[in-house]
């Protein structure tokens, strides 16, 4: 085959994910920039060029730092423990034991429900008085405590349940990451008598860390993405303690109708994302071990 | 490949022209209409029904009723299909949205659509305090539809247990306070009273900040959150949590409210007439409803959505769209819906037909919401609307949940409603 035509077959393969990449990734991205340029239309104001206005009116906005503080807290509050549970459930489910598929689909269940259907159900968890949780602590002789309704303890809430949604799914990568470690690895360690703690951290640990990389990445990034629940659980409320940046850029563009304002949230959490994908890749990335 | 091609192209000109032909064959005038449903239940079968009535009497007209979620996800689903080009010609949207939609340039006043007397004698057929919302700059954008107040929901049974009387409820704020005082049980297994402080707080507050004398704001351009009589309202709120000790502290669930009701762990609730139905057919104990009890005075702000007509639309469309929310405003119409929801009836002829007259005589909490529409006023509603009422919304949880005091936060909404709105002046 002549080298222009394998070209063209090349291109041909490339054109319907660049197609796909171009329209629904690349030109949002662009107009966006430049919507978040101008002001917003209406019959009372025609738009106008405002440059920098939108990103000084950001920086200038309490709500806009509050949701940001909380999206550090929140992706604080779930990355190392989903990775931990995931890490822990991986293991569990790794090993021979009795009902090893029924315990699999039961960790991966949260990751297959619907985040809306799961945050109807966790609304009547977490309500006051009549809610599993308090009815649980009541047995017990513990005081009620309205979980949704208090700023200190709206976030942690949704942590809880984001970690309960998440690790699921990490734990099918770790499940994944130990099958390809060699047994003989296992059994080398066993008879050096090497203790099973030593084992895990200073073989398994290490062999895992490019699925951890991978983990983390998705992580962080569902952290900022994931804001489903909160249509449901909180709106945001009580007084912002448990909004985030997507879910505000949502209120801002559909609910407020500000796409100038919406258009440099997103800008600036793409700008977030991006950089924080290109340092976990050039930072992590050397210090990872791959075979 | 070429080949290929000249079959790909010859099927798509086929299918083509085969959507061409079947939609000039039918002759019927299409509405796409939005519809959004706030409080849960079986209300989207009471659309559908009636929705089906109107097309089995009006066999030209076919009508795609969809449901949308709440009042905000209508609104975006409405301006997204104006976007898109396949616009909605109706839609039952938020009565407080007028403003927003006339200033994106939506929607048309029904003035330029009604041209008869009879039509002209049908728009003011509704109660006035229903037409306060749809009214702006002169004209008419609003019908009502599904509209609510806020009434007072109590279980009669616990009334009984306090030895209070069932009969009576509390006309007054110190009455309400000390009846819940009553109520409330010292194992915290029965709160006194609960309102809602989600969703929905701007419209509570409305009603306690009326209440005690004051409304929310006096235009479309001018809000009241500092006036000393407002602050009062939201600090008479919070004491029911924190001083009173009658209301669990922190912000209450507008969507888990009504099953706390249910289950006797709040032996009153403030909540929308809209769930009248569904309490009644789910309630284990014998309840009553209310009117709201009175600070200086009574008050409730009236809720819920109205029918507008969009801007895009033609003649016929219009037409069409004016037959249809005629229908569905229509005393017998609107009776049906008020008894299948909880929903007022929109005009005083709903409750002279038989089907409400009677079904208020057998349930009288029926005639609550209707009773209250002579202390009731417009739903907060101001341009940029959804912003200043989160302004307001956060104040108001930030106040509940003790994170500023009333004052502050209100100074703040205040301050912050003040610079979205100068322009607008």
């Amino acid at each position: 085959m002549k080298d222009s035509t394998r070209n063209i077959q090349g291109w041909l393969l490339f054109t319907p994910a660049a197609i796909l990449l171009l329209a629904f990734t690349h030109y949002p991205t662009v107009t966006t920039f430049f919507q978040s340029l101008y002001t917003n239309k209406s019959i009372l104001r025609p738009r106008r060029f405002s440059g920098v206005e939108a990103y000084e009116s950001m920086f200038s906005d309490p709500i806009f730092w509050k949701v940001f503080v909380n999206n550090m807290w929140l992706a604080l509050g779930t990355i190392p423990t989903s990775i931990g549970i995931a890490i822990l459930m991986a293991l569990i489910v790794n090993k021979a034991i009795p009902g090893r598929g029924f315990l699999r689909m039961a960790y991966f269940t949260p990751t297959m429900l619907p985040m809306i259907a799961v945050a109807n159900i966790w609304l009547f968890f977490y309500a006051p008085e009549i809610g599993l949780i308090d009815k649980v602590l009541e047995i017990f002789g513990f005081e009620g405590n309205n979980w949704l309704g208090n700023p200190s303890t709206v976030l942690p809430s949704i942590i809880v349940m984001t970690v309960w949604k998440e690790a699921g799914l990490f734990m099918v990568f770790y499940l994944a990451g130990l099958q390809t470690i060699s047994p003989e690895l296992e059994e080398a360690a066993k008879l050096e008598g090497s203790s099973r703690w030593n084992y895990f951290w200073r073989i398994q640990f290490p062999l895992l860390l490019p699925t951890t990389l991978f983990v983390l990445i998705n992580a962080f990034l569902n952290s900022f993405k994931l804001v489903d629940h909160l249509f449901v659980l909180t709106k945001g409320g009580p007084d912002n303690a448990s909004n985030l940046i997507l879910y505000y850029i949502y209120e801002t563009a559909f609910s407020f109708l500000d796409i100038s304002y919406a258009s440099a949230l997103t800008i600036f959490l793409l700008a977030l994302l991006a950089l924080t994908a290109l340092a976990q890749f050039f930072f992590l990335d050397r210090r990872t071990h791959y075979r | 490949m070429k080949k290929m091609f000249t079959k790909i192209s010859y099927c798509l000109t086929v299918a083509l022209g085969i959507s061409m032909f079947s939609s000039a064959a039918i002759a019927k005038t299409e509405l796409t209409m939005y519809y959004p449903i706030a409080v849960g239940g079986k209300l989207t079968q009471a659309v559908d029904s009636i929705v089906a009535d109107f097309m089995a009497e009006n066999p030209d007209i076919e009508v795609n009723a969809i449901y949308s979620g709440n009042y905000d996800d209508t609104r975006i689903k409405a301006l997204a299909a104006l976007e898109s080009g396949k616009p909605a010609q109706l839609s039952v949207m938020f009565s407080i949205d007028v403003h927003e939609l006339r200033e994106l340039d939506a929607i048309i006043p029904f003035d330029d659509v009604v041209s008869t007397a009879e039509e002209k004698a049908w728009l003011n057929s509704f109660y006035p305090s229903l037409m306060e919302n749809g009214i702006a700059a002169g004209k008419t954008w609003g019908i009502p539809f599904q509209r609510s107040t806020i009434v007072m929901y109590y279980n009669k049974d616990a009334y009984r247990e306090a030895g209070l009387d069932p009969e009576t409820p509390p006309a007054t704020w110190g009455g309400l306070i000390a009846a819940a005082k009553a109520l409330t049980k010292d194992d915290g297994s029965q709160w006194g009273l609960m309102i809602p402080s989600t969703g929905y707080p701007y419209w509570m507050f409305g009603a306690l900040a009326m209440q005690n004398g004051q409304t929310l704001m006096t235009s479309g351009d001018k809000t009241n959150f500092d006036h000393p009589d407002v602050v009062e309202a939201l600090e008479v709120w919070k004491a029911m949590g924190s001083e009173h000790k009658i209301m669990p502290e922190g912000t209450i669930e507008w969507g888990t409210l009504r099953q706390n009701f249910l289950e006797g762990k709040t032996a009153m609730m403030w909540h929308s007439t809209g769930n009248l139905t569904t309490v009644k057919n789910n309630a284990s104990f014998d309840f009553g409803v209310a009117m709201l009890p009175a600070g200086k005075r009574r008050g409730t702000p009236t809720g819920g959505g109205n029918f507008y007509m969009f801007k895009d639309t033609t003649a016929e469309e219009r037409e069409a769209s004016m037959k249809l929310i005629k229908f569905m405003t229509s005393p017998e119409q609107s009776a049906a819906w008020s008894v299948a929801t909880g929903y007022m009836g929109v005009s005083a002829d709903a409750y002279e037909t038989d089907a409400l007259s009677s079904y208020v005589a057998e349930f009288p909490p029926a005639a609550v919401a209707r009773d209250q529409l002579a202390y009731a006023t417009a739903e907060f509603s101001t341009y940029q609307t959804s912003r200043v009422k989160k302004g307001l919304n956060d104040a108001i949880q930030a106040a509940l949940v003790g994170s500023k005091t009333p004052k502050e936060a209100l100074s703040e909404a205040q301050a912050a409603a003040e610079r979205i709105l100068k322009p607008y002046r």
